[in-house]
């Protein structure tokens, strides 16, 4: 089975600071990461290969430095990688980015499972998977927290829901997002590092992939930000400190109105 | 470039870094010219998302607008809320979005309507009407019982394509989030996910859509001007509920679900209900969580004991749940659940920013861990710093005790 893998590039969240007194964000030298969800689904299509053979596809659409974060799933093991790259792209929201890497899917061609994290950690959306899919007229199953069987023509997994979970039977081609809960990601191999050395990441720009100028970028994106700020900061509160039978009644008094409150 | 999206009027740039300061991509910089310091963008980095523009004190950036539509928009009319169900009862999410969509559709002057879609739900429809949807529109066949993405998707692209909503709101739950993404992308509309605001700009008319990014380090206002429906979803606890009028009356308007619609490529073989006993964390109004500090699983029983006696839900920080002390649903942060609830317990939980990812917004924060330094304590309301399985036990009883149980 051909296996994609959709991942995004990412500024490392534990490095992004507010500045007290400018009230902004700082970002020097703030790492880039794969995108944590991001890590589980290169695993489980890795895990997919192991079952059934075949190829895995690692894809990311970003500027030329986010050739990084395909070198590293190549370095787990993924056979190929391919960046998605163009000045045209810059300001997609999640309508355009999903159409962008369904384009870019359209001119792959043939797979049967393609990989999303649930969502990204910096747009938090979990959008562009359920995008793709769209895109493509495919099935879809989001929040998959365990595949319980793959096979050529279907994959069987378990959805996580608010009060529980359901087992259901998707087939292929189709498009799963995962959570956490499905797997342990591997760490690179030593043959894996340097094949993601040596390896050769194509670039496709938007002429590539045949996309239509009207649907990427910013005019392909219904949604436009019109305003950032920084949420006020949190004003630091009152910590108790000493013997328990002290601290205890302290803060019993502090929150008994609010359980009160929510009791009723 | 004049062909560029973004750019620096060079008359105009004093070199004074503001926006360097402002861009949360690190895509400004300060480059020292004959004419002296000006900004510079890289453009490779640069998302256009507006924020040094906003910080120029001097209008020295201009960012280039996108096309403006010639569609006429003024045809999508309401506010509608996807009224979500499960085994036939609606999840709490709905009214609060009702609540908030009743303001919404009276700033417009327009009707708050509900979607309802499932198996013999018609008494459902009426609650509905009763918390203030003046009209419901209904998809009832044995083939909705329980949410599966196509048919829903399917069905609900149908309704707006056919009834033209202004705004479509949504629960940020595990159906709604994937439900409403693959209607938004088939019917062309911008969807902002996560909303914590919400509200009507007086002058355009465009539903003004406020969420946090970056883990909520930064505040986003998005909107969609050109395209409709205005597409959001909020998460439970965001909003407020609309209280239930039983007097109420409304519309209830049955759809004629076309059999192709119908149809399902995937397959439900089984649901399983939660085994615990556990109240379904984004749902509380208080959650109590425990990490590293609860030292092994056998200690959770205290929290959970407090839990009972306060009415919380129990959740637990990543290092808790990759130890096995607990299951994965109860995870709360950046890989976990996000939630909001009025008052967060944080016991023996040290405070790392991808678990404060996913409780900063809530209303009360407590911190119980006896490192002074956590770094909880900074964005906690009341705190102690002692050890959680000595504090809590004794908080339960006193709790116990004013509360009279």
């Amino acid at each position: 089975m051909h296996c994609i893998v959709c991942i995004k590039q990412v500024p490392d969240t534990t490095d992004v600071k507010i500045n007290p007194e400018t009230n902004t964000l700082m970002r020097e030298g703030v790492e880039s990461i794969v995108n944590p969800f991001d890590m589980y689904a290169i695993e489980e299509a890795l895990r997919f290969k192991q079952k059934l053979g075949g190829k895995v596809t690692a894809l990311s659409m970003g500027p030329p430095q986010a050739e990084a974060v395909l070198r590293e799933a190549i370095g787990m093991g993924v056979d190929e990688g391919i960046l998605i790259s163009d000045r045209a792209f810059a300001g997609s929201d999640t309508w355009a980015t999903s159409y962008t890497l369904a384009m870019a899917i359209r001119k792959i061609g043939d797979y049967g499972v393609i990989f999303c994290g649930k969502q990204a950690s910096d747009g938090d959306t979990a959008q562009v998977g359920p995008g793709i899919a769209t895109h493509l007229d495919l099935p879809q199953l989001t929040y998959v927290r365990k595949v319980e069987d793959v096979y050529e023509n279907r994959v069987v997994g378990e959805r996580l829901l608010e009060n529980g979970y359901e087992v259901v039977e998707v087939p292929v081609p189709c498009v799963l997002t995962v959570v956490k809960e499905i797997n342990e990601p591997r760490l690179p191999s030593l043959k894996g590092k340097m094949a993601a050395r040596k390896a050769e990441i194509a670039t496709w720009t938007a002429e590539d992939i045949g996309a239509e100028v009207s649907k990427i970028g910013l005019e392909g994106s219904p949604t436009k930000v019109v305003r950032i700020f920084t949420p006020p900061a949190r004003v630091g509160g009152e910590i108790f400190r000493g013997e328990p039978s002290e601290t205890v009644p302290k803060l019993a008094e502090k929150i008994k109105d609010i359980v009160i409150n929510t009791a009723s | 470039m004049t062909d560029d999206p973004i750019r620096v009027i060079e008359d105009k740039c004093v070199g004074c870094g503001l926006c360097v300061k402002a861009c949360p991509f690190d895509a400004v910089v300060m480059e020292e010219t004959e004419a002296g310091k000006l900004a510079r963008i890289d453009l490779v980095k640069c998302t256009l998302c507006g924020a040094c523009v906003e910080a120029c004190k001097f209008d020295a950036i201009e960012l280039k607008k996108g096309a403006e539509t010639t569609a006429d928009l003024s045809a999508y009319r309401d506010v509608w809320v996807f009224a979500e169900q499960s085994d036939g009862e609606i999840s709490s999410v709905t009214y609060e979005l009702l609540g908030a969509g009743r303001r919404l559709a009276d700033d417009l002057g327009q009707s708050l309507c509900a979607v309802l879609l499932g198996s013999n739900v018609g008494e459902k429809a009426r609650e509905l009407i009763s918390r203030g949807a003046q009209k419901v529109y209904l998809a009832d066949r044995p083939e909705l019982a329980y949410y599966q993405d196509e048919p829903y998707a399917a069905v609900l692209r149908d309704l707006v394509e056919q009834r033209k909503p202004n705004i479509v709101l949504c629960g940020a739950t595990t159906i709604g989030r994937s439900l409403i993404a693959r209607v938004a992308v088939a019917v062309n509309a911008g969807l902002t996910a996560d909303c914590t605001g919400l509200a009507i700009d007086k002058e355009s008319g465009n539903l003004l859509q406020t969420r946090p990014a970056f883990g909520g380090n930064i505040m986003a206002t998005i909107i969609t001007p050109n395209s409709r429906p205005q597409m959001a979803t909020v998460r439970h606890k965001v909003m407020q509920e609309a209280d239930s009028e039983p007097g109420r009356t409304g519309e209830i308007i049955e759809h004629e679900v076309k059999p192709e619609h119908l149809k399902s490529r995937a397959r439900r073989v089984k649901f399983v209900r939660e085994k615990e006993s556990t109240v379904n964390i984004a749902e509380a109004d208080i959650i109590v969580s425990g990490g590293r500090g609860i030292v092994k699983p056998e200690n959770f029983h205290v929290l959970q004991e407090f839990c009972e006696v306060i009415g919380a839900g129990l959740g637990a920080s990543r290092a808790a749940v990759d130890a096995d002390w607990i299951a994965y649903s109860h995870q709360v942060g950046q890989t976990g659940k996000t939630v909001c609830p009025k008052l967060y317990v944080a016991c023996g939980i040290s405070g790392q920013i991808q678990h404060l990812v996913g409780m900063s917004s809530s209303e009360v924060i407590v911190a119980i861990n006896k490192d002074p330094d956590a770094p909880i304590f900074k964005i906690a309301t009341y705190g102690i710093v002692g050890d959680a399985l000595q504090v809590v036990p004794m908080l339960t009883e006193t709790l116990r005790k004013e509360l009279g149980k």
